[in-house]
């Protein structure tokens, strides 16, 4: 039998399907990671993004810090947070976290700065309080990048996820983990497989959240994102 | 054993009598680490140029290029790696296949941005002068090109540099390498120090590309 015939035999097998080290086990430990990562980077780089870009302060740090991530290499940090913080959860989430809040950051401050000087006046002319301005004029402009920046975040925190598996986490990387300690390449493909489609899944699931999140009017307004978004990859 | 425990109980975050008499095995890595990184950018700079300049003339390969490439970009490298291994086995093909991969989208990507950008007049100029497609490509449509093409190479270098750690675990060399090692043998030092020079490598190529973008384009500074 083909390869590929192998690797489809393996995701099929009833037994991979349940237990401990079932693929739901797997997905749903994959997902918790990753959901409480990018939640957390969120709750920090959003507002810290949106206030920087509100007021135009610190745009070399807000650029940069992209930059800075990107050149942190996602591997080094995991094994990093592992030694500090030894077995569990806490050391990945605190290493995915810190990997998901720079494109946020970046994206959330571009967004905010490129809101068009003449709306803000507009806005203060007609009475708007500054929160108000914020929260009822900037940010609905702000939306789609700063949506562009949450999806680019949480495609790569589901991406280093992946290597949790090499510091004793769950997560659908344990089968390519475990598969390559074993030379099982059957299984390291099927896991391969999983991590890939969850990984598409993400992007596109974030896409449809950021179409609804949109209104249509500033969607006919500003259709190329993907320019203006940061490129972030880390894993 | 127990020496090696007690060692572990005062295990420093740099030991300088390990990395002392370990200089060649770390300068080895780094030169693997360039390598792997070089080839990668090389490669997917000689792939992009002409796929950026093709897509730009034809609607459909535009939407075809960054469509293909933008999925590929999504899945994450070591999930690529697994998927190469029983094709391309654990050699320096499967670790280049998706950073190639990856460094294509970003630098069409940026092709495309470049060549969209140069003005109508501009153009219309080029033709009044006579210049042939070709000539015109290569003397002023790719030239006012550069300074985005820079740009992309700059991302695509610092990007390559971080991911190229990953390719240790199946077995390339590289500062992953002693990483894993690191990681392996429970002892700080060689992860530390891979983990810093990795950063100072991605950060050191980001000024050097950023200087050769200075003297291929003078009129543009980089930011």
């Amino acid at each position: 039998m083909d390869f590929l015939g192998l690797v489809w035999r393996w995701l099929a097998d009833p037994a991979h399907w349940q237990g401990s080290d079932g693929i739901p086990a797997r997905l749903v430990e994959h997902i918790h990671l990753s959901g409480e990562s990018v939640l957390i980077g969120a709750a920090i780089a959003l507002p810290a993004g949106i206030a920087l870009g509100h007021y135009g302060r610190f745009g070399a740090l807000a650029i940069n810090i992209s930059n800075a991530g990107r050149a942190v290499p996602s591997f080094g940090i995991l094994v990093i947070a592992f030694q500090v913080f030894g077995l569990g959860d806490l050391p990945i989430v605190l290493a995915l976290t810190a990997l998901a809040v720079p494109p946020m950051v970046t994206n959330s401050y571009v967004a905010l700065r490129e809101v068009d000087p003449d709306i803000r006046e507009a806005a203060r002319g007609m009475g708007y309080r500054e929160l108000a301005q914020v929260l009822r004029v900037e940010l609905p402009l702000a939306v789609p990048l700063i949506m562009a920046g949450v999806r680019t975040s949480a495609v790569q925190v589901v991406a280093t996820a992946t290597l949790a598996a090499l510091i004793a986490g769950g997560g659908l990387g344990r089968y390519i983990v475990d598969g390559l300690a074993t030379q099982d390449y059957v299984k390291t493909a099927a896991g391969a497989v999983l991590v890939a489609a969850l990984a598409l899944a993400t992007e596109l699931s974030l896409s449809g959240v950021q179409r609804l999140l949109v209104p249509r009017g500033i969607r006919l307004l500003n259709a190329p994102v993907a320019a203006r978004a940061t490129t972030f990859k880390v894993a | 054993m127990t020496a090696r425990l007690f060692l572990e109980s005062v295990d420093p975050w740099i030991n300088w009598d390990w990395l002392s008499t370990h200089i060649p095995l770390v300068l080895g890595a780094l030169g693997e680490h360039v390598e792997l990184t070089a080839i990668a950018l090389a490669t997917g700079l000689v792939i992009s140029v002409p796929l950026g300049v093709a897509a730009h003339r034809s609607g459909g390969l535009r939407l075809a290029v960054l469509g293909f490439f933008g999925a590929f970009y999504t899945i994450p490298s070591l999930a690529l790696f697994a998927l190469l291994i029983p094709f391309t086995h654990l050699s320096g093909t499967t670790a280049e296949i998706p950073l190639i991969g990856y460094n294509v989208l970003i630098l069409v990507r940026n092709v495309l941005v470049g060549l969209d950008a140069v003005p109508r007049d501009v153009l219309d100029a080029a033709d009044g002068m006579g210049y042939r497609p070709l000539p015109r490509l290569l003397r002023v449509e790719l030239p006012l090109a550069l300074p985005s093409i820079f740009a992309g190479l700059r991302v695509a270098t610092v990007s390559t540099i971080g991911i190229v750690t990953i390719t240790a675990l199946i077995g390339l060399g590289g500062l992953g390498s002693l990483i894993d090692k690191g990681l392996v043998e429970n002892f700080h030092t060689p992860l530390v120090v891979a983990t810093i020079l990795s950063i100072a490598l991605a950060l050191v190529a980001d000024l050097l590309v950023a200087g050769a973008q200075r003297v291929a384009v003078p009129w543009a500074r980089p930011v």
